[in-house]
């Protein structure tokens, strides 16, 4: 085992996938020299030259759009936002060319690409670098969406998602990059869409993403001093989504809460919860809860931005109402 | 053209009074009383004040994520502008936007902006509301070098030729966008050249001269105001600090920073101030301790203001819809 933060996890990923595949390239806002805002391709630039890490102008919809001419025709570009809030500014590119060029080619076309980007909330960046728009993505057919919340399946899920052959949206929490965490000594891809059991329990499944997985896992330290013991369960993609391993938690606890950082309107969260309604209703011996964002924009102020975002004592609640 | 004693010391106040406020900015940043992103405007005083002295107060501006100098200029209060810094609910936003989203309405200042390039757009369509209700109002669009690489530069741009809309785009040109030095990320020298595509003026203007644009931008906002329609105003210049504070700037050499530094907008206005014997160094010492005053009141109103209480996360989201809050 190695200790390596989440945002060196994502480094080892790509400096893996460069040196493997002569197709993989870097692209993106100061990814080079300055090595990237969050510094997840610092060095990059001295190890494989300005070729293959280039540092863009303040373009996102070239740096979407030229990740997708490249991917057409040859090449595996990971491209970087940023912030996942400057995806608004590439939208076209990714969900009208990226997403469907495949389906309305009649499947002539692979297009291979990443395009990671920083989400969440909790360092007061405000509402235009805090958001958490997963749910977009997951609604358009096309992409595929994966989101770790460890280094582990950081470095695992980024290798998966650089050699898959479709549009990849690789979100990130900026909260995370920093956190250390015990990867396998050898880089091995973890395949996207299967959940990870982060924590066994029977009374109650939690399933989170992104940080919310950490908030969960806390609360259910709290909730086993009381006797309740909950299963926190992160589905590391978005879709393709491990409904199974998802499904046999809940025929085991009955129960489920859906923990996301997702303003709760429209969310990815929503969509799980319908699935749920749907699919097992039979097992379910309680309503289905979700504790996620306020339906607000993400505010400045620590205060503000604290009673937003969701927390454990918001997750302990849930829980409790329920069990 | 001369200048009026009383537009040079106007414009003396305001540069001074951007760069103290900016410098105690920094310091509450590093006491971590100041949250979130913070991008200083040391360096490019000239720019904002050189523009904004020729505005009216119901005239428009868009600004940037670099915006505490536009904001000064166009005459935002220090002490909302600092308590909405610190996150309190007394500041411009109720601490709800914080550095980059700073805005005063009843100024005409149309808000920071933390979307680089967002900008554009609404000037041109404050211009377009301008000129519609028919009034002389003008806009103008505050934006980076960075930043003309942005779509909708070129397409703001574009609909506020062909439609002659009262608006300016000043360009500050500070030779970088964050990491990216300017011959980096565009293959042209003067972004005033991108002007010829869109068949307006466009002007370079040395930004670290407050005189030369505040000439420069005196015939465009006229020529705007006017009916004549927009004008591209390029201002050279250069930040002191990192691109935002926290910024270790491995990315510039020290003799280019040495030699920005010798430029300094303030000495060069102070000199022309002295050595025209336009006021004496006395008036000039004056004026800044004034300044400082207003500066430490700023930081202790700021930090005497209470922080906004929870409830009001769920307001301003609309104008009739109140969101429901969590219960703790
Ligand atoms: C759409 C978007 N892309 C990227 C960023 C990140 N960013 C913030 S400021 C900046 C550099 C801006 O450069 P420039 O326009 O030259 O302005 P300067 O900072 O030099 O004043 C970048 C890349 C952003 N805020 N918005
Ligand atoms: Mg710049």
């Amino acid at each position: 085992m190695r200790i390596m933060t989440y945002a060196e996890a994502l480094r080892e990923a790509l400096r893996n996938e460069m040196k493997r595949d002569p197709r993989v390239f870097l692209l993106g806002e100061d990814i080079g020299v300055f090595g990237g805002t969050f510094g997840v391709t610092k060095g990059l630039l001295e190890e494989f030259g300005e070729d293959r890490v280039r540092d863009t102008p303040i373009s996102e919809t070239a740096i979407t759009g030229v990740a997708i001419g490249a991917a057409a025709t040859g090449m595996r570009p990971v491209a970087e936002l940023m912030f996942m809030d400057f995806v608004t500014v590439a939208m076209d590119q990714l969900v009208n060319q990226a997403a469907k060029m495949r389906y309305m080619f009649g499947g002539k076309i692979t297009i291979p690409m990443v395009l990671r980007m920083p989400a969440g909330a909790g360092i007061q960046a405000a509402a235009q670098h805090s958001q958490s728009l997963e749910a977009w993505f997951t609604h358009v057919p096309g992409l595929k969406v994966v989101y770790p919340s460890t280094p582990k399946d950081a470095l695992g899920l980024l290798i998966s998602a650089i050699r898959d052959d479709n549009p990849v949206v690789f979100v990130e929490h900026k909260v995370l990059y920093s956190m250390k965490g015990e990867v396998p000594d050898t880089n091995e891809p973890i395949p996207l869409g299967v959940a990870d059991v982060k924590r066994e329990g029977e009374d109650v499944t939690i399933v989170a993403t992104g940080l919310m997985v950490h908030k969960a896992l806390k609360a259910a330290e709290e909730l086993a001093k009381e006797g309740i013991e909950a299963e926190v369960i992160d589905p590391r993609t978005l879709f393709p989504l491990d409904k199974e391993t998802i499904y046999s938690s809940l025929k085991k606890t009955h129960r489920i809460v859906i923990v996301t950082e997702e303003v709760k309107r429209g969310s990815w969260a929503g969509e799980l919860a319908a699935m749920i309604a749907e699919e097992m209703f039979d097992y379910l011996d309680a309503q289905i809860v979700r504790v996620c964002a306020l339906n607000t924009p993400i505010p400045f102020t620590t205060v503000l931005e604290n009673v937003v975002i969701p927390n454990e004592v918001d997750i302990i609640k849930a829980v409790k109402s329920i069990v | 053209m001369e200048i009026s004693r009383e537009v040079l010391l106007d414009m003396y106040t305001r540069m001074v009074k951007i760069r103290k406020f900016e410098e105690r900015v920094a310091e509450l940043f590093a006491q971590g009383k100041v949250l979130g992103f913070v991008h200083l405007y040391i360096g490019e005083e000239a720019v904002a004040v050189g523009v904004c002295e020729n505005l009216k107060e119901e005239d428009y501006i868009t600004s940037t994520h670099r915006g505490h100098g536009h904001l000064i200029a166009k005459g935002g209060d220090l002490k909302y502008m600092m308590a909405e810094l610190f996150g309190k609910e007394t500041g411009y936003c109720k601490g709800k936007g914080g550095s980059m989203h700073i805005a005063d309405a009843t100024k005409g200042i149309l808000g920071a902006n933390g979307i680089v390039g967002g900008g554009f757009p609404i000037a041109a369509g404050a211009a377009l509301s301008a000129k519609m209700r028919g009034t002389d109002q003008v806009a103008v669009c505050f934006f980076g070098d960075g930043a003309s690489n942005q779509a909708t530069f070129h397409e703001a741009l574009n609909i506020a030729s062909i439609w002659k809309l009262p608006v300016v785009f000043v360009c500050e040109n500070n030779l970088y966008g964050i990491s990216m030095r300017q011959d980096r990320h565009q293959a042209i020298k003067d972004i005033a050249d991108r002007a010829v595509g869109y068949g307006i003026p466009g002007v370079t203007v040395d930004g670290n001269d407050v005189l030369a644009v505040y000439e420069v931008a005196k015939e465009a906002i006229n020529r705007a105001r006017n009916g004549a329609g927009p004008t591209l105003v390029e201002c050279k210049t250069y930040r002191y600090r990192g691109h935002f504070e926290g910024d270790p700037t491995v990315y510039r050499p020290k003799e280019e920073v040495e030699e920005w530094l010798a430029k300094d907008p303030i000495l060069r206005l102070t000199r022309y101030i002295l050595d025209n014997d336009i006021a004496s160094e006395k008036e000039l010492k004056d004026i800044e301790a004034k300044i400082i005053e207003e500066v430490e009141e700023a930081v202790k109103f700021a930090e005497e203001s209470p922080y906004p209480k929870e409830e009001a996360a769920v307001e301003d989201v609309y104008t009739d819809i109140v969101e429901e809050v969590r219960v703790r």
